[in-house]
């Protein structure tokens, strides 16, 4: 609202305050952006380190480094700051800076709230964090916190962990309803839904489900608070209540959370292929579609993550059909990317390099999904390294892959350099080989049987256990790199024009770069050829 | 478009959002009475019903017999010896059985207890009917104490021909500290 206000005081207009209170105050959505991507990259290095503790101690069997207690703070520490932390706070980045510049918007339509909803997330994290230095250590229970061995057997600082994920959630709740607000509000004349983006629209879809299982999480987390200070017993059998219905619940959020992670990724990709390969995106609706169904979907599966809890046969059917229908939707897309592909005129820039990297890695990780959706082979693979090697596929080559694809897709527009595309086909490979090497070898000890979420194994798996180990430091360093490559791209480098990439589509290529601080603000009049890139 | 449209319609947006966000907390909490109806109707997770009153006199089904095993377990941390007094019975469908489980508190402190039923097959739990049951309040012995404990049970004559075994299993647990704590 105050970005529409801020038309009738010229001096507004001259571009950002000066020194560290211009970030403090800031409600212009190209700073928050850039918060929040800095932010995510932190936190990424942050849950990183804690993974390569796991994979160090991993390294052979046996206890080397960490003792069980600590490690299972590890492998709790890593997935909660990761889904939260990383993955899930770059996208909000990318949707700050790129949602108002590619639908022809002045700014976010709340920038206020927008401004409180990043400002939210370092204290959250940090009192999340400081849970490792309380007595008793940090949770350990892993980043699915299963009641009652939250509730009952949990430390003293689950206490600190529920409150960091009310936070975490108010900041979410608050970031999609600004996304949805400005999407269905603030569009340019001409911009009509089914012209926007794909990266719009799966932010649209990804920010409805934001609002609708966030809350979900708020209550479940609430209900663990109250069980352990207030003597209810929602998930204590002794007092009434069942350990299974926290499962439920908590999977009811918990599915449509992996795809919170994914569809903004889906988004991304669309956009850089079509660059890339010269030619426009193929079947615009069906994406739409496929993401709208996807999004669906992901409300009626989330039993498939407890098959082994005691369901009825119908159940298992029921859950078991019902997720391998998400193939449908998922392959309509990798279909259309491949189509975008066929007979283009393609080039291989770092961005696309990590966007065909992200097609054929998550397309793996998807058909790993399948096998687990298969309810009796899933009593084998259930809580098996298997399981970490698919979520991992479709989270780390999937939607991290995506992320980093994206940074070197709008960079030249954010800073109005080019970054070092030397450097950038170096980061990318490290990274391609890094994570293979980490993730592939996970799939055969897990179909042989290593447990996930254990700090020694049996000797068997040593060899792949150390393959595992070396891809992790691999994947893990080359990160330094990346932020090498950002640091220099953003205090020098080749002047990028204002499209950029040859191939580019879309208003934010119709500005120049490094984007000036206020861009549309008047509307621009959108073409109708101009339509979806 | 004018500012004060579309400031309008951005806060009729907002103000709408909110209303999901606030709805579907509550959905989250609406999930735990769901859960639990979905359980009693269905006979789903082997959950028993409540104290059973019998309409009409159930016809014995003479016929048949029945295998009921009965487990007894104690949670993690329940100090109470927790036994059932017999492992197994035969009875006949529509008969009205009796057997007893029996506890004793080796602590040195007065304990209470809450005993949580499961039935396997699942399919079985709601053709199981308990007219009386130790596990309908809670118990509580004093320190070195100890008793026999009712259990009255009907299984129902409509009991699924291939069921031919059901297992009943009681979870004992410690609740003194929680209700203490209220």
């Amino acid at each position: 609202m105050s970005a529409v206000i801020e038309q009738h005081h010229d001096d507004h207009h001259h571009g950002p305050a000066k020194g560290l209170m211009r970030w403090v105050f800031t409600t212009n959505h190209k700073d928050i952006g850039t918060l929040y991507l800095w932010f995510s990259f932190a936190m990424f290095l942050l849950g990183g380190s804690f993974a390569l503790v796991i994979r160090a101690e991993l390294f052979q069997p046996g206890l080397q480094i960490v003792q069980p207690e600590f490690f299972n703070q590890m492998t709790t520490m890593h997935g909660l700051i990761m889904v939260f932390g990383a993955v899930m706070p770059a996208f909000v980045g990318l949707a700050n800076w790129l949602v108002p510049m590619m639908i022809g918007a002045p700014d976010m339509a709340l920038p206020r709230m927008n401004n409180y909803s990043f400002w939210i997330l370092p204290f959250a994290f940090t009192m999340l964090a400081s849970t490792l230095f309380m007595e008793g250590g940090a949770p350990n229970f892993g980043w699915t916190f299963y009641a009652p061995l939250s509730t009952e057997f949990g430390p003293p600082s689950t206490t600190f962990f529920i409150f960091a994920v009310h936070l975490m959630g108010i900041s979410s709740i608050m970031g999609s309803i600004n996304v949805v607000v400005t999407i269905l509000n603030l569009r340019a004349p001409g911009m009509t839904l089914m012209k926007m983006p794909l990266f719009v629209w799966t932010w649209l879809i990804t920010a409805y489900l934001l609002i609708a299982v966030m809350p979900v999480l708020a209550g479940v987390v609430t209900m663990m608070l109250m069980d352990i200070h207030f003597g209810t017993a929602f998930f204590n059998a002794g007092g009434g209540g069942d350990p299974v219905l926290f499962q439920h619940v908590f999977w009811f959020f918990g599915h449509p959370e992996v795809y919170i992670m994914i569809l903004p990724a889906f988004g991304v990709v669309s956009a850089i292929i079509p660059t890339f390969a010269r030619k426009r995106l193929f079947g615009y609706a069906s994406m739409v579609y496929a993401t709208a169904s996807i999004a669906f979907l992901s409300f009626i599966v989330w039993a498939h993550h407890m098959f082994t809890v005691g369901m009825p046969l119908a159940g298992e059917l029921y859950f078991m059909y019902a997720t391998m229908l998400i193939a449908v939707p998922t392959g309509v897309k990798v279909f259309n990317w491949v189509a975008t592909m066929w007979q283009g005129s393609m080039t291989f820039e770092t961005p696309m390099l990590f966007a065909i990297a992200f097609v054929v890695l998550f397309t793996i990780g998807g058909l790993s999904g399948l096998m687990l959706a298969i309810a009796p082979a899933d009593f084998q693979y259930h809580d098996t390294y298997f399981v970490v090697a698919h979520f991992h596929y479709v989270l780390v080559p999937g939607s991290v892959f995506s992320i980093m694809a994206a940074v070197y897709y709008w960079i030249p527009k954010w800073t109005g350099n080019m970054y070092d595309e030397k450097l950038g086909k170096v980061h990318f490979w490290l990274s391609f080989v890094g994570i293979n090497v980490l993730f592939f070898p996970q799939h055969f000890i897990g179909l042989a049987g290593m447990p996930r979420r254990v700090p020694d194994y049996a000797l068997q798996f040593a060899d792949y256990n150390m393959i595992s180990t070396a891809g992790a430091f691999l994947f893990g360093f080359s990160q330094l790199l990346f932020m090498f490559i950002v640091v220099k791209c953003v205090f020098g480098g080749k002047k990028a024009t204002a499209q950029v990439w040859e191939g580019a589509h879309g208003l934010e290529w119709t500005i120049p770069s490094p984007a000036p601080y206020h861009t549309f603000t008047t509307p621009p009049k959108v073409d109708m050829s101009e339509a979806h890139g | 478009m004018s500012n004060h449209n579309s400031q309008q319609a951005t806060t009729t947006t907002a103000i709408k959002l909110v209303a999901v966000v606030v709805g579907m907390f509550g959905f989250g909490f609406a999930l735990v009475p769901l859960y639990d109806l979905i359980c009693d109707v269905t006979g789903l997770n082997g959950k028993t019903g409540e104290q059973y009153t019998q309409a009409s006199e159930q016809v014995v089904d003479e016929a048949r017999v029945v295998k009921i095993q009965f487990l007894a377990n104690n949670n993690a941390g329940m100090s109470w010896e927790f036994r059932p007094v017999v492992r197994t019975m035969e009875v006949r469908p529509g008969e009205l059985n009796e057997t007893n489980f029996f506890v004793s508190n080796p602590s040195k402190n007065a304990i209470t207890a809450q005993a949580v039923p499961s039935v396997t097959p699942f399919r079985a739990a709601q053709y199981l009917h308990k007219t009386e049951c130790f596990c309908f309040e809670r118990q509580e012995l004093q320190a070195g104490e100890s008793m026999d404990m009712p259990l009255r049970f009907i299984i129902d004559a409509s009991l699924p021909i291939e069921v031919t075994t059901l297992t009943l299993s009681y979870t004992i647990f410690d609740i003194t500290d929680q209700l203490a704590a209220n």
